[in-house]
């Protein structure tokens, strides 16, 4: 590891200055934000991020989570992943939220990773993590070795002929489902980035992974309201009973309407580069009977465009059965 | 600038690792000059020279196992290395180093956390607790007395980053079955298997019995 100066900014406006020194918010990043560090400092003793300073933000107060006029919630950017699953606003208005965070990492884990951190979670994929073989998020131009290597736990959705590597967050593709908005201040202002636009495409630039640049701190996340009576649930496949990433996962927010379905949004983990969610395949459910037909649908829409890598084929129909289950279980409970 | 207050918690008496360490230097010294005795090693091991302490290193202030602790470090030393290696209390383990083990499990403020993905110096003023700090031989944890009468061990490499664990878990929100407490004991890897004896002595303390 190499070294590195720790800073303390005085206030969030310290921080933001700070960073604003980075020669990129990306891959390569020569000034880090730290938080829980569960991320970076694991990245950092495999020589993967390499920052020259780090600015800790610990101890800044962007540590509450907060009730909104509108009925929605403010969760400040070092939440504790532990803080927000176990927090009863959470778990009776947004229990996704809770249980796709509960389900993420280990007990210890979630008691140090924070809200902004988990946003900003780097991929799982062994090549990315590994300084001895070609990564084009790690080092561009550098080739893949994921394509036609080991990928089974990698993208089928959103990829491209430069990157595969999944967004392994939980946290993330319950928060997709629930229209959160990533609240940032940089040295420009505030500005408000909805999470739908939040994340990139690898496309031919992987190590770009969204739209932060230097300086630019996530100071809160904010989720609207649900409708009236909106049930949401969080089902994650694996290949161990706990501690593990997800092969598949489903966050389902979803309204009765009569016997129909009303309000419905879904997105899936562990199959996209970003936390995944299709317009087209929301829209064939709004209005529909609530069926298995109909959930059969949606889940062959939403999969329309998955391409398989070498070791990850079984992952279209593991990842579509995933949606249908985690419909039918949501409309049993709407 | 150096101001340790070495092992707090730890017992005085002798001890298998100071033992090991001891009859280690002695038997380097008898074989490069033969008729040194073990006491003279001894002293001599007491009072190493102390390194200059680079410019880049930080100021690192906390309580560990309710001792005040301060310091200058190497900004990258881990809280996991900042106490095995510094404080020398290695009751602490380091497993994998990467968060992925739970081998070194300890407090911080009173939650369960990885030491060995955090950096020490960002722990200023807080209060770190390691099983060093939990009980005594003489003294234990109703925990650690849990895990020696269900045997929840064997090698028991992973057995005090479990105890902190699970003493840290009587204090969060967990169900009442074994596999609720199997699931918030995930982070706690244990290559032996104890598994049904952990969990069974962390029910114990639990229902109280």
């Amino acid at each position: 590891m190499d070294v590195f100066q720790i800073q303390n900014p005085k206030d969030i406006d310290a921080a933001v200055s700070g960073g604003a020194t980075a020669n990129t918010a990306q891959q390569g990043a020569n000034v880090r934000f730290l938080a829980g560090g569960t991320t970076l400092v694991d990245l950092m003793k495999l020589n993967v991020e390499r920052p020259q300073k780090l600015i800790d933000i610990n101890r800044l107060p962007l540590d509450k989570i907060e009730a909104l006029p509108d009925g929605g919630l403010r969760i400040g950017a070092t939440v504790r992943n532990s803080d927000l699953a176990n927090d009863a606003r959470v778990q009776r208005d947004y229990p996704v939220l809770s249980q796709a965070l509960l389900s993420g990492a280990s007990a210890q884990l979630r008691n140090m990773a924070t809200t902004g951190g988990n946003l900003l979670q780097r991929t799982r994929c062994v090549y990315f993590r590994d300084q001895d073989m070609p990564c084009n998020k790690r080092e561009p131009g550098s080739g893949c070795a994921a394509i036609g290597g080991f990928n089974r736990n990698l993208a089928i959705l959103g990829t491209s002929d430069q990157c595969i590597a999944t967004n392994p967050s939980d946290m993330n593709v319950a928060l997709m489902a629930l229209d959160a908005t990533i609240h940032i201040l940089g040295p420009e202002g505030r500005r408000a980035v909805p999470i739908a636009d939040f994340f990139l495409l690898p496309g031919s630039t992987p190590d770009k992974e969204n739209v932060l640049q230097p300086g630019d701190l996530i100071t809160h996340v904010t989720l609207p309201a649900l409708p009236t009576g909106a049930k949401s649930l969080y089902l994650k496949l694996r290949d161990r009973a706990s501690y593990e990433f997800a092969l598949a996962s489903a966050a389902i927010v979803m309204v009765r309407e009569g016997n129909a379905i009303g309000e419905v949004r879904f997105a899936m983990g562990g199959v996209g580069t970003r936390p995944w969610r299709v317009k087209d395949a929301e829209d064939h459910l709004r209005g529909a009977r609530m069926d298995k037909a109909a959930f059969q649908a949606a889940a062959e829409l939403f999969l329309k465009d998955a391409k398989p890598q070498s070791g990850s084929g079984f992952k279209i129909e593991l990842a579509k059965r995933c949606l249908v289950h985690s419909l039918q279980s949501a409309s049993q409970l709407a | 600038m150096t101001d340790i207050t070495p092992k707090p918690g730890a017992s005085s008496g002798p001890d298998r690792r100071t033992i090991l360490q001891t009859l280690g230097a002695a038997g380097v010294a008898a074989t490069w000059q033969g008729n040194v005795h073990a006491e003279n090693v001894r002293a001599e091991a007491a009072t190493p020279p102390s390194p200059p302490v680079p410019d880049d290193y930080v100021e690192v202030e906390m309580r560990v196992n309710k001792q005040p602790v301060s310091m200058r470090i190497d900004p990258r030393t881990t809280l996991l290395d900042f106490l095995r290696e510094h404080m020398h209390l290695t009751g602490t383990k380091k497993g994998c180093d990467h968060g992925q083990c739970g081998a070194c499990t300890v407090h911080v403020n009173g939650r369960r956390v990885n030491s060995c993905l955090s950096f020490a110096a960002t722990h200023q003023g807080e209060e770190i607790t390691t099983i060093e700090g939990l009980g005594e031989p003489e003294h234990l944890h109703e925990m650690q007395a849990a895990f020696v009468e269900h045997d929840g061990y064997q090698c028991g490499y992973c057995t005090s980053g479990q105890i902190m664990s699970a003493v840290a878990l009587l204090h969060e929100p967990c169900g009442p079955t074994n596999a609720d407490v199997r699931e918030l004991m995930s982070g706690n890897i244990c290559r032996c298997g104890a598994y049904n004896n952990i969990v069974a002595a962390i029910q114990q303390v639990r229902q109280g019995t």
